[in-house]
Formats: C-alpha cells, sequence, structure tokens
C-alpha cells in the first residue's frame, strides 16, 4: 500500500461518523416526508451532537466516559479494518467490543430501563452477529479469503454469486440502525415501555459520543454492504444506499415487534438463505 | 456566538410532565407534534428523557403529592435547562388556586422561564412559547406588543 492509498483508507475511516451522521440526516429528512411532514434541515443530527457535547456533564459513575469513547474508538477501528481491506472476522469482532462497551455502560448504571435496554441490546447482537458470521463463511467458501482484499482481488462482484446472502444482510442492518421492527433495544418512540432503552442513561457528551459512534457502525455496516459490488465504487455506494432506503421504507410501514420474533426471524430467515446459497453454489459448481 | 450556542438553538428536545392536568393541555401538546404543526422541522423533538431533554413542559398545578417528582425531573436535566409552564393550571394554579391540597403554579417548585396561559392552550401557542424560550436563550429580551397594552 503506499503513501497515497493509506491517507484515503485514514480518512475514510475517521469520516465514517460524519458520513453516518448525513445519512441520519437524509433518513430523518426521509422519514418526514413519508409521513407528510417537512422534516428537519439535513444537518440536523449535527447540532443535535453538538448541543449534546455542549450541555452540562452529568455521568452515572466514572466507568461510563471510558466505555463511551470505547464504543467510538472501537467503531473507528473497525471501520479502519474496512478501509485497509483487513479481515472480516476481525471487522466482526472490533463491532461487537463496540456494542459490548455500549451494553456494559448501560447495565452499570442503577436504572431498570437502561439494564432492560442492555439486556435487549445483548439479544439483538445474538440476533445479528451468527448471520454475519455464516455469511462471511459463505463469502470465505467463495473467493477463499476472509479478507477485504481477497474480495477485491475476486474478479466477480459478489452479489451475482450469493445474492441470498444480500438478502439475509438487509435483516443485520435492520437491527443495527436500530429500526422497527426490530428497534428493541434502543427505539426513541417507546417513551412509555423503555424511556430511551440502552441509551437512558447517557446524558451531554457521553450521549454526544454514543451518537457518533453508532452513525460510525452504521457507516461501517453499509461499507460492508458496498462489499458487495466491490471494485465499482458507484455501484457498492448504490446497493448500499438502496439496502439504506429500504430499511427506511420498512421502518415506516411496520410497528415495533417483541424480540422473541427477532431472534426467530433472523435465526431461521437468515440461516435458510444463506445455506440455501451456498447450496445452489454447489450444485452449481462453483464452490468445489 | 460559538458554533455549540448557535446548535443549542436548533435542537430542543423536550420532556413532558403531568402534574394533574385534565390532559387538555397534554392533548394540544401532543398536537403541535403531528404533521399539521410539525415542530420537528425547528429540531424540536419529544425525547421522554429527562437526562436527555432541553425543555421541560409542564402542564396541571404542583401539589403536596407531585412537588418531589416535578423537582427530581428538574434536577436530572443538565444545564442550560428551560421550563415552560403549558396552560392556566400550571401558570398560577388556575380554578384549582384555592383547593386545599395545591400548592398554586409551579413556580411555587421550581424556576419557570415561561408562561404560557390558555385553557386549553392552543398548539400556535405553544409553538410561540417556545420560540420565546428560545430567544431568552439566545441573550435577546421579548418584544411587547405595545398597541395590545393601550
Amino acid at each position: 500500500m503506499n503513501l497515497i492509498s493509506t491517507l484515503i483508507a485514514v480518512t475514510l475511516a475517521l469520516a465514517t461518523p460524519l458520513i453516518g451522521g448525513l445519512l441520519a440526516g437524509v433518513d430523518r429528512k426521509l422519514t418526514a416526508r413519508m409521513q407528510e411532514r417537512m422534516g428537519p434541515p439535513l444537518v440536523q443530527p449535527f447540532y443535535d451532537v453538538l448541543k449534546l457535547w455542549g450541555k452540562e456533564s452529568m455521568i452515572s459513575n466514572r466507568l461510563q466516559p471510558v466505555l463511551a469513547f470505547g464504543y467510538l474508538g472501537f467503531a473507528l477501528i473497525a471501520a479502519g479494518l474496512v478501509t485497509f481491506q483487513q479481515d472480516l472476522l476481525l471487522i466482526l469482532f472490533m463491532t461487537g467490543i463496540a456494542d459490548i462497551c455500549l451494553t456494559t455502560a448501560a447495565m452499570n448504571a442503577k436504572s431498570p430501563y437502561s439494564y432492560i435496554g442492555g439486556r435487549r441490546e445483548f439479544l439483538a447482537m445474538l440476533s445479528y452477529e451468527p448471520v454475519m458470521l455464516i455469511v462471511y463463511i459463505a463469502i470465505f467458501m467463495v473467493t477463499g479469503s476472509f479478507t477485504v482484499a481477497g474480495i477485491y482481488a475476486y474478479g466477480k462482484p459478489l452479489a451475482m454469486v450469493l445474492p441470498l446472502a444480500l438478502i439475509a444482510l438487509q435483516f443485520v442492518l435492520v437491527i443495527e440502525m436500530k429500526k422497527s421492527p426490530y428497534d428493541v433495544s434502543g427505539s426513541s418512540h417507546a417513551h412509555q415501555e423503555l424511556v430511551r432503552g440502552v441509551f437512558t442513561e447517557f446524558s451531554g457528551y457521553t450521549m454526544a459520543l454514543i451518537e457518533l459512534g453508532h452513525w460510525a457502525k452504521m457507516a461501517t455496516t453499509l461499507m460492508i454492504l458496498g462489499l458487495f459490488w466491490a471494485p465499482n465504487p458507484v455501484i457498492s455506494a448504490a446497493i448500499s444506499l438502496a439496502m439504506f432506503f429500504i430499511t427506511l421504507v420498512v421502518d415506516n410501514i411496520y410497528p415495533r415487534l417483541t424480540w422473541q420474533s427477532m431472534l426467530k426471524t433472523t435465526w431461521s430467515v437468515g440461516f435458510i438463505l444463506v445455506l440455501l446459497n451456498v447450496v445452489a453454489l454447489v450444485i452449481g459448481g462453483v464452490i468445489i | 456566538m460559538t458554533l455549540i450556542q448557535k446548535a443549542q438553538l436548533k435542537s430542543l428536545w423536550v420532556v413532558h410532565y403531568d402534574c394533574g392536568s385534565c390532559n387538555g393541555c397534554d392533548i394540544e401538546i401532543l398536537a403541535a407534534l403531528t404533521p399539521k404543526f410539525d415542530v420537528e422541522r425547528f429540531g424540536i423533538i419529544n425525547i421522554g428523557n429527562p437526562k436527555q431533554a432541553d425543555v421541560l413542559l409542564v402542564t396541571g398545578p404542583a401539589n403536596h403529592r407531585n412537588k418531589e417528582v416535578l423537582l427530581n425531573i428538574y434536577d436530572q436535566m443538565p444545564a442550560p435547562k428551560l421550563v415552560i409552564a403549558i396552560g392556566t393550571c400550571a401558570c398560577s394554579g388556575g380554578i384549582f388556586h384555592n383547593c386545599a391540597n395545591v400548592l398554586g403554579g409551579i413556580d411555587k417548585v421550581i424556576p419557570v422561564d415561561v408562561y404560557i396561559p390558555g385553557c386549553a392552550v392552543r398548539p400556535e401557542a405553544i409553538v410561540d412559547g417556545v420560540v420565546l424560550a428560545l430567544n431568552k436563550l439566545a441573550g435577546i429580551a421579548p418584544v411587547e406588543d405595545e398597541e395590545e397594552l393601550q
């Protein structure tokens, strides 16, 4: 890797919170339009984060800011691993550690709402991480490598070979973005039930860090979806944005479901889709 | 004005507490959040969590039972914070002002920034009151309508 490509990779990794924030603004604008409202300006999420940063610091315990910084840090490391074309499994572990920072911080505070949110966040991880893992194994069976560089080296676009795996990742994206029907852990619409779920005990600058970390994680997931048309950046971005838009449409037409149905759907539909795809490839002779 | 101060004016998160109002004002608050008035275009969200909120909307009169709860919610909000008393009951106690169990307006318990009278208040009045609160946060003195005073 020469100097210029290294610089591009570092910049892209550090820009993931900004890209995610802009997408969050697009999300709020589109959601408002779907509900026949005007909607906030596109940069509204950045106003929110700046405001949160300027508020009085009210932390529940001394571990909380450390874990909030950890959430953002590990999310950025995961983004960096994607842009430096590293191992997919390592990326999965890094996003997992970022999530564990969030849930530990939430469960550390003595608040029942935060505790329920943290427990449901663990269940969300239990739902989507096995699906991502099995998709990565399918990618390994096709390309012979677990690295992002291996996907780039594999001549053909992965979406042509593994279309059903891409559909399985749509479920992952919905859970990752905390959108209906699977926004069980930290919905912004469940005041009576959860207050703010896993985010309840964060306030001021810790909440700003958590927001930035969440955007970085969302942008990382979208970049991984883009890998399904790896050599061409334009079609990659189109795939990620199309799946982002599908998530918003689903968010606006579905109510919030229980965590049981989240676990059942992802484990059954997700696993079956990926297995069907692999079986078809074995029969077709792509995987020997 | 720094960037953070500018952002504070563009993003007000609201928490709503009902001090035993008749629900008339509460329904009008929810009406202000509907597509017709759509306060989200000014960055106002009903967040439902005092720890992340900037504005406390209170309806109904303060009484001996709920004054601790009201004070607790107020203390949980990090500064800078605003309190808006919505409806005649929250402003002064309203028709309950001389009841044995009622303390009066919520300003007997917590400091109030903006009073919005009305029974029940109209959503337009709520939006107007929030703009007044924003001016207070920005340090702009309220403009008094001199013709109406005369």
